[in-house]
This record gives C-alpha cells, structure tokens and sequence, in this order.
C-alpha cells in the first residue's frame, strides 16, 4: 500500500512521457536518417512536422474517416516538402555542411513563414475522433485514450521502421549507404536517387508524427523550433546514426519532459541539458573517432 | 599585379568601414544609433564565429550560448553590484568562457557537421534554460532597466544613444585588434595548420585537442564580452536575443564575409543583422520569408568551394576567384586527399 502511494501519483506523467517520447522519437527517425545516410543537418526537418500538424488541424473534424484523410495528405504533403529540399539540395551538395546548414534554415524560415501565412499566427486547435475524445480508467487514473491509442500506433511505427532499415532491400541499401557510399554507387546506384529518397522517407516521418502528434504537441508558430530541438538533442543523446539509441534517447527525453518536471519542478529546465551533457561527456570521443574512421 | 591591386583595394575598404563607422552617430537618428551598436555587438560574435569556423575549422551554431551568459553575467552584475563599464566586460568574458570551458568535452573530439549539431543542441538548450530560470533572468519577459555604465573608474555615465555606440566602437574594435594581432603569431599558425591538416600536425608533436579547447574558450570569452555590449547598447537583454534565427544569421554573415577572415566576419554579420532590421522595418509580416529566400539565394550564389582548404584568409569579397598567388594553393600537401 505504502509502495503504491508513493508511486500513484507519477504513473500519468510517466504514461505522458512514453507517449511523448515515441512521439519524439518517430520525429526524430528521418533526421536520424537525413544525418547518417546523407550528412546532412536538415534544419528544416521541424518545420515538416509542423505541415503536419497543421495538416491535422485543418482537416480533422472529430470522425475517423478525416483523420486518415489528414494522415494522407499530410504525409504526401510533408514527403513533397522533403523532396523538395533534398532537390535544392543537390546542387549544394558537393559543397560544405555549412551552407547545407544555411540553405536548410534559408528553407526552414520560407516554410514557417508561408504556413503562417495560410493558416494564421495562433495556435489551431485539434480535435480528435469523437471515439478517442474522452478518457478511459487506467489503474485508477483517468487517461487520456487519444494518448494511449497514440503509444501504440507509435509504436507499431517504430516496429515498421525497425523492420524496413533491417530487413527490406531498401533498408539494406540505406545501411551500405551510411558505411560506404562510394561502393553502393559502384554496384550502380545513384547516390543522389538516395538522398531524395531518404529525406523524402524523413519528410514522410515527420508528417506522419505531426498529424498523429497534433493534439500532443500541436501546430504553431514555435512547433518548428521546438521539435527541432527536441529531435536534435534526441539524435544526439542517442549516438548520432543509430535508431536504436534514438528510441531509447527519445523514451528518456520523454520521460525527463513529463516525470522529470512532476518529480523536481525546480531542476526542470537544467536536466535535459544536464543529460545531454552527462551522455556527450561520457562518448564524444568514442563518438567522434568513428565517425572519423568511417 | 593582381595581388597588390587586392591589396590596396582591401586596405581601401576597410579605411572606408571604419570612417563610416566612426561618422555614423552623427549621419543617422537616435534609434538608428541604438541598432547600429547593437549590430556591433553581433558583429563581434560574429568575430568568435569566424574564430572557430574558419580559423580552428569548427563549424558552430551555438555562439549564441557564451553570448548570452555574457549578457546575463553583465545585466546582472550591472543591477546589483558596479556601473564600470571594464567590469562589465572582465564579468561577461569570464562568463561566456567558463561556459564555453564547460562544452569543451563535448565539442573539442567532434568535426564537421556533428559540432553543427552540438552547438546547435547546446545553444538552443542554454536559451530555454535562460528562458525558465526566472530567479536570475527574469525568464521569457528578460532583464529590463538595466543601468547605464561608465566605461571607466571616474568618468561619467553613458547617457546617450551615441556615447554607448562609441563605447561599443571603441570595444570592439580593440577586442578585434586584439584577436587579429593573436592570429598573425604563432598561436594563428597552429590553429590553422591544425584546421587544414590535424593528422599531420598531430604527428609531428603538437597538441591539436588542447589547441582547439583554447580556441573555444577564448571564442567564448570574445562571445561574452559581446553580450555585455548588448547590454549597454539596448539596456534590456532577453532570450529573444539568442534565438536559432540570431545563430544562423551570424553563420551566414560569416560566410559571406569569408569564413576565415575576421574582418570579413564583422562586415558580414553587420550587413546581414542591418539587412535583416531594415527587412522588419519596411516589411512587417512578410520579413522571414524574404530572409528565408535570401539564404537560399545567397548559398546559390556564393562561389562553389568544393576542393579548396575551408577558408582562404583574408576573403573579404565573395564571388572573386582565388588569387592565383595564395601560399595555401601552392604548398605541397603529403597527404594530398585532407583538403
């Protein structure tokens, strides 16, 4: 009893912050992508989840035959948005990380600002299926039954991720891409092809979690920034190029937004920083030495 | 020929900046003055971009961090303990460097577009973390009211919009004098050598780690006493200063200023940050996206430099080829496939 009261009061923040985290982390999958396969920093890869989300609070109208109608749109929309960088980006290519870095941002500040411009400076709201609106009983807490049908679409997306890196012929290529790019456009394949696919299948990931992701973080004009960080720092603490390590990168970044704050509101703001540090700290030379090698 | 014509025509342009510099004051209206010393102020951040960047070859996203805990560092020192404006800036610097000491293990080992990454995460984390900390920062509404400094133990106090441009003049120039004068000894050399070649400089002896962690901290410190000009210049700081969109302006001030060229950086970041104030003047609403589309015009019209060395000092004009007399074209390289 004593065990459960201790306990109890903790169990929503935690079920918030896995719900939160697979969130994060099927964001954070095409940039994990984008940074291994490519090279490329896309720091536009927030402003495709926020065409997304704002996708979904356009087109969602409380019944289940619009929210997968949003889920479509939104994720052809994003995936054109995708490809389309990865089009701009050809041309720059050869040249430095810095002005991929630049011209990601040139195109990160042109998508904000046009969503804005289409659909206003407030935040939309986001109303889920009529089914879903209401809140089911779990262990004696009343929860949220969007969130929880969210953890497990989510994780049904992670699963089919898992699977298409490492067991489809796509995936397969994708992996030699990240070792050796140079001997996978021996065997006759474009590596340019792989880019705009990959950052395409980025674009659709990032779509895919805005519009399922709208009523946990949902569209506005900050969506871009903040979703960028938090996958950033996500593809950080998890070893930059290893989805793995994202997942479980994402699950504690999760679990530090939510239950973090309910257990020590005061440290809050430090602990993420104070984790990617702790994390940096302890494999940035292991960390940097392979990439080097590779 | 060619070479001397650069020459003169480099000495004739920075003669040019600096008497404009120096006459503005008294050429522009008030509020113009405050936003001109505020651009200084980025302008010198765009000094510690340069520095890291072009010179030590670590591309960052993050000056954005050490420039805030400066500014931090100064606004509060200046409410609640001195008015010198020296003091200010010892605080700032020491502030921006001991954050920029305390990321060193987490950027000194990466390269390339990782670091990017990192500064990214470690700036945007210092500015939410500025923005929560309401005790000391006064979160997201900032530090306001701030008071006026006196550059000196015994002078007066900054009380005009033009006497604080100057203050901010005079700093930095002396600081960019100072980092300038640091890069022509050896110090320079080695980070330099370091950036162009480390497994070379490695093995004949040179620490190049240590090299680049002092680079960072003494980036950093330049970053802090730049926040500190902030500060004097608008007498409020707040986490709207340090934003992502403030981290790539000054990249791509320093860009196209040339990326290993001090000099260069200062005039970039300064046209690019009075770009983009007039663009909010004269465009309100519609100023990112015509930013937006300038950064994709500006990456495809700078000049493709696939296989040259990171940066060709001292490239203050973008677009012109490189001379055909650069030491760095010409020196053997052992290992050949590094640049």
């Amino acid at each position: 009893m004593a065990v459960d009261i201790r306990i109890d009061p903790y169990l929503v923040p935690a079920l918030d912050g896995v719900a939160y985290g697979l969130l994060v982390f099927v964001a954070a999958a095409g940039l994990v992508l984008c940074f291994g396969v490519a090279g490329i920093l896309n720091l536009a890869h927030g402003t495709l989840y926020a065409i997304g989300g704002y996708t979904a609070a356009a087109l969602m109208d409380g019944g289940w035959p619009s929210l997968l109608l949003a889920l479509a749109v939104g994720v052809v929309a994003a995936t054109a948005a995708g490809a389309l960088v990865a089009g701009l980006l050809t041309r720059v290519a050869a040249r430095s990380h810095l002005t991929q870095a630049l011209l990601t941002f040139g195109l990160a500040l042109v998508g904000g600002s046009l969503l804005v411009a289409a659909f206003g400076p407030d935040d939309p709201p986001v109303r889920v299926p009529a089914a879903l609106d209401g809140s089911v009983a779990v262990a004696g807490h009343r929860y949220a039954a969007y969130r929880l049908v969210f953890i497990v679409v989510a994780a049904v997306l992670a699963g089919l991720l898992h699977l298409a890196v490492r067991r489809t012929r796509a995936g397969m290529l994708v992996r030699a891409a990240v070792d050796d790019a140079e001997m996978v456009a021996v065997l006759g394949v474009n590596p340019a092809w792989i880019r705009v696919g990959v950052l395409a299948v980025a674009g659709a990931l990032a779509g895919a979690a805005g519009v399922l992701g709208a009523p946990i973080i949902g569209p506005g004009p900050d969506t871009a920034d903040g979703v960028l960080l938090l996958s950033l720092v996500v593809v950080v603490l998890g070893g930059l190029g290893s989805m793995t390590g994202t997942l479980l990168a994402a699950l504690a970044v999760g679990q530090i937004q939510t239950l973090g704050v309910a257990l020590a509101p005061s440290a809050a703001p430090f602990l993420l920083f104070a984790a990617m540090a702790a994390v940096l700290a302890v494999r940035a030379r292991g960390l940097a030495t392979a990439r080097r090698a590779s | 020929m060619r070479d001397e014509a650069v020459r003169a025509l480099r000495r004739g342009v920075a003669v040019l900046v600096l008497a404009g510099l120096l006459l503005a004051p008294w050429a522009v209206d008030d509020y113009t003055v405050a936003l001109l010393a505020r651009t200084l102020a980025l302008g010198l951040v765009g000094v510690s971009v340069a520095l890291l960047t072009g010179v030590a070859g670590l591309p960052t996203l993050g000056q954005t961090a050490p420039y805030a805990a400066g500014a931090y560092a100064s606004a509060v020192v200046g409410s609640r303990l001195s008015d010198v404006g020296v003091v200010h800036l010892a605080v700032a610097a020491a502030a921006g460097a001991a954050l920029a000491a305390a990321t060193v293990p987490l950027v000194v080992a990466a390269r390339g577009v990782i670091v990017l990454m990192i500064t990214l995460a470690v700036g945007e984390l210092a500015v939410t973390v500025v923005g929560r900390w309401r005790s000391v920062t006064g979160g997201t509404d900032g530090l306001a009211g701030v008071p006026p400094v006196r550059p000196l133990w015994g002078l007066p106090v900054l009380a005009t919009d033009r006497a604080r441009y100057l203050y901010a003049l005079v700093v930095v120039a002396v600081l960019v004098g100072a980092v300038l004068l640091i890069l022509r000894t050896r110090v320079g050399l080695l980070l330099r050598a370091g950036r162009d070649d480390e497994a070379r400089l490695r093995a004949s002896g040179h620490r190049v780690a240590a090299h680049v962690a002092a680079a960072h901290v003494a980036a950093g410190a330049v970053a802090g006493a730049a926040g500190s000009l902030l500060v004097v210049a608008q007498q409020f700081v707040s986490p709207a200063d340090f934003g992502f969109d403030t981290s790539a302006l000054l990249l791509l001030g320093v860009v196209v200023g040339g990326v290993a060229s001090v000099g260069g950086a200062l005039v970039g970041t300064a046209v690019v940050i009075a770009a983009r104030d007039w663009l909010f003047g004269v465009l309100p609403g519609h100023a990112p996206l015509v930013l937006g589309v300038a950064f994709v015009v500006t990456v495809y019209l700078l000049p493709g430099d696939a296989h040259r060395p990171p940066g060709v000092r001292g490239r203050l004009l973008p677009g012109r080829p490189p001379r055909p007399a650069d030491p760095a074209a010409e020196r053997p390289s052992p290992t050949g496939a590094r640049a």
